[in-house]
């Protein structure tokens, strides 16, 4: 009994250290002394954590016969354990064996990993598609055009920009990875992103660690990439190319809802304003993560 | 009758003073004196590394708006200043210690001094070419410094584009100013200087050989600089028509570059990728003829799979040519051209375990002496290693659209240079300083060189791995809190590098100051090259009369 309590205690107080890094990592952004890649809300994402864990065990795996190779020739092979050299200076079976045996390994890792880029850039139909514009002053541009199009113009349009550290504290929102508007999608939707760049700008780079995507906003180019996120949530990416003073300060922030709820922020953007629909959305997830909010 | 070698040497008087060393045109001093500028380089890079982790120990702006406030005064925003700053700092760091330090160290330096010991030769093909080229790096480095006091962007100072210059960040869209123009003729004169060294080494090597050293016999390290030469005059062309180009969309209309006008900035990237990527092992190969001597030395075993390194270096060299878009895997290539890249990338994995399973062959069945040059040796085998094998992650285009731009490339790429190349270059300095200087340095303080760098850049690197994989986007001047933690270890790394630096620097100062002579070959029988049948320093002009090589 006794034994157990204490286990449940143990058990208890880890979760109690846990439980507020659970809640950030759920949000989709990193947490403290994380070590490894942010938990994955879309297939692609899924993919690229687990073979890049299987590789890392690959690759640990190599450095450890390379540390253990190197360790065993200096205990056994040093001038005190061994003090008459070998004069061997070839042996073709060796030799033969460490060329093959990378390459075989190559091609087991080569076959998924192509796997992996087919299905990224394989890019299949939308159900929605969004327009991001990096713009020369270090913030994005995000249109819909399914939403309807005055002319040339898609009618909803908006700019994200850094939310300010004194609010970011304020609304208990991470600083650097806030924007005071965020961009919204349903759930197990296949969103396409179309990526660019204003065309008197500058290169910057959009991306969601969460979602295992990046793709660069080039002036004068239409890049094209797409994810389904599989979890409602918050989740977080920051510009990732050097864009100048400000490149640091470019967050991203998708929120990913329900499609009832995204259909009330579409209908909110429509008839109210961007402002009124960003208050919506942001009680919206305020509201169903009581942890985050206390903080 | 005098001996040949000595009418010779009295054809004329040995120049002195300050004559010896601007006018010289022997390749021992200029050897040395690329030395001594890679060692001034290194500092000066290694500080503007050390300021950037003092700034990235906590989350915030630490000092980089009070350093902009020293530098260029308070007529302008501080914190405007100090976050362009720090992109400067980014870029002055990266192009100080590649193009002047690991390379002046390891061709101009290492290579000037031995190559044509090594092959029996009297000097290098052109000395005075060789002259030039040192001597064009002190007004290209110049340009360099100048160019973080001008103009950058409006109102800010430097070029802040990092070393790879993006446009149109590099062009008039990012920074109007003259910064960067410096910053591109800085690198047209480097590259001239590598270049016209580059057509040096390659003449040297083919036409002065020692009767019977043929190119099977040739020793690693020379076939390292053979390799890595030849890699320097095919691609340094490819960056010079380039950065040509910026200048002119920059100064004069063209519009290579500028989507406005019909150009692409992603053609550039491809242009500096051409040049970049062979530029890595640019700087890594000569490290990797000089562990091959090393090893062999202090395990009293011939290199083993002799023509094995030396082919798999000319193979590293050639597939280091057709691989460089793996940079470039998130600019929106199609699936296709993406896979190629992912496969020939991979390629470069197999030589390069080669060399790595060849080392460990040749120190099994050794008898090794674990002195300074050999445990730099064994230090770099093994980060090296762990630099490489990241490689191949990295080398999955689809792995990389998480990594890419991310702290993880730059945890990879310092294992393959700052800990790889670095670390061959301590390896050569403590195993030739004997034979440059004639003075033995006191080898305690050349392991505790080893200690604290060693432990100093595993902390300063190893995290940054986390960092990376948890997200957090390379050359950035503040993050979010969540990364903090691994940062300040981080931090904490970089300090420790810079105490192994201070305990380097004291070791030269303590063998300068002790003046031990070391004799002809303080590392014995094995070491086999032709440099060691020489005097400690060698004589001012060598081999008047051919080694024959049988």
């Amino acid at each position: 009994m006794t034994m157990n309590s204490k286990l449940m205690a143990g058990a208890l107080a880890t979760a109690a250290v846990f439980a507020p890094k659970l809640a950030l990592a759920a949000a989709g952004q990193a947490e403290p002394w994380q070590m490894n890649l942010q938990d994955p809300v879309t297939p692609v994402a899924e993919y690229i954590n687990t073979f890049t864990n299987a590789l890392h065990i690959g690759m640990f795996a190599i450095s450890a016969i390379v540390l253990g190779l190197l360790i065993y020739v200096m205990v056994k092979f040093n001038a005190k354990a061994n003090p008459v050299p070998s004069k061997t200076t070839h042996h073709v079976g060796l030799e033969v064996a460490w060329t093959l045996i990378p390459v075989l390994i190559l091609v087991v890792i080569a076959i998924p990993s192509f796997r992996l880029l087919y299905l990224q850039r394989d890019i299949p139909q939308a159900d929605l598609t969004i327009k991001a514009i990096g713009n020369p002053g270090w913030n994005w541009t995000y249109q819909y055009p399914d939403l309807g199009m005055d002319g040339d113009e898609p009618k909803v349009s908006f700019t994200a920009v850094l939310l300010p550290e004194d609010q970011a504290k304020k609304d208990s929102r991470p600083y650097l990875l806030a924007a005071d508007v965020p961009m919204v999608v349903p759930v197990n939707k296949t969103v396409k992103m179309i990526i660019t760049s204003a065309p008197e700008g500058i290169i910057h780079a959009w991306t969601i660690p969460s979602f295992g995507m990046k793709i660069d906003a080039i002036p004068g180019r239409l890049n094209e990439d797409w994810f389904r996120a599989t979890k409602e949530g918050i989740y977080y990416g920051q510009c990732s190319e050097l864009c100048g003073k400000e490149h640091a300060y470019m967050p991203i922030e998708v929120h990913v809802v329900s499609e009832a709820d995204y259909n009330a922020w579409v209908s909110k953007v429509q008839t109210a304003s961007v402002e009124e629909a960003t208050k919506f959305i942001l009680a919206l997830k305020l509201a169903k993560q009581p942890a985050l909010a206390q903080n | 009758m005098a001996p040949a070698h000595v009418t010779h040497d009295t054809h004329h008087a040995d120049p002195s003073g300050w004559r010896r060393y601007v006018y010289s045109t022997n390749h021992k001093d200029i050897g040395t004196m690329y030395l001594w500028f890679a060692i001034c380089a290194g500092i000066l890079g290694g500080l503007l590394s050390v300021l950037m982790r003092v700034e990235l120990s906590e989350p915030g702006i630490q000092i980089f708006h009070g350093l902009a406030n020293m530098v260029y005064g308070s007529s302008m925003d501080n914190l405007d200043a100090g976050k362009h700053m720090y992109n400067v700092f980014v870029t002055g760091h990266a192009l100080l210690m590649i193009f002047f330090m690991v390379m002046p160290a390891m061709i101009g330096g290492f290579g000037n001094w031995f190559v044509p010991l090594m092959i029996g030769a009297p000097d290098m093909a052109f000395p005075r070419m060789n002259n030039i080229s040192f001597w064009l790096l002190v007004p290209a480095i110049g340009l360099l410094l100048i160019s973080m006091f001008v103009e950058g962007p409006s109102g800010l100072y430097g070029v802040g584009g990092g070393w790879t210059m993006y446009p149109p960040l590099s062009t008039n869209a990012g920074q109007p100013g003259p910064a960067v123009d410096f910053a591109i003729l800085s690198l047209h004169i480097a590259g001239a200087s590598s270049i016209l060294g580059a057509i040096n080494f390659i003449t040297t090597i083919f036409n002065m050989r020692a009767p019977g050293m043929t190119l099977h016999k040739m020793p690693l390290f020379v076939w390292s600089v053979l390799v890595t030469v030849f890699l320097l005059l095919l691609s340094l062309p490819v960056l010079a028509g380039g950065i040509t180009m910026l200048l002119t969309d920059r100064n004069f209309g063209t519009s290579f570059f500028e989507a406005a006008s019909g150009g692409d900035p992603i053609l550039f990237q491809h242009l500096f990728w051409f040049f970049g990527h062979p530029e890595v092992y640019i700087l890594i190969l000569p490290g990797f003829g000089i562990i091959s001597h090393i090893v062999s030395t202090f395990s009293k075993k011939p290199v083993f799979g002799y023509l094995g390194m030396a082919y798999a270096m000319v193979a590293i060299g050639v597939v280091g040519f057709i691989v460089w878009a793996h940079h470039m895997y998130t600019v929106g290539m199609d699936a296709d051209t993406q896979a190629y890249f992912v496969a020939a990338t991979m390629i470069i994995a197999v030589p390069t375990g080669v060399k790595i399973f060849s080392w460990i062959a040749t120190m099994w069945g050794g008898s090794i002496e674990f002195r300074p040059p050999m445990i730099w040796a064994i230090g770099f085998i093994f980060l090296f290693t762990v630099g490489g094998v990241t490689g191949v992650v990295l080398a999955n285009a689809g792995v990389d659209r998480s990594l890419h731009d991310t702290y993880y490339v730059v945890a990879h790429f310092h294992y393959v240079l700052s800990l790889g190349a670095v670390f061959a270059i301590f390896a050569a300095w403590y195993y030739w300083f004997p034979k440059i200087f004639g003075y033995m340095y006191n080898e305690k303080i050349a392991n505790l060189h080893f200690w604290v760098t060693f432990v100093g850049v595993n902390l300063l690197f190893f995290p940054q791995h986390f960092l990376g994989l948890a997200g957090m986007p390379r050359r950035y001047v503040d993050y979010p809190e969540v990364y903090a933690g691994w940062n300040m270890v981080s931090s904490y790394g970089s300090y420790l590098s810079a105490v192994g630096v201070l305990i380097f620097l004291y070791g030269v100062f303590s063998a300068f100051a002790k003046k031990v002579p070391a004799g002809n070959n303080p590392w014995g029988e094995y070491a086999t090259t032709l440099e060691w049948t020489l005097t400690s320093p060698p004589p001012f002009h060598q081999f008047s009369t051919l080694p024959v090589i049988k």
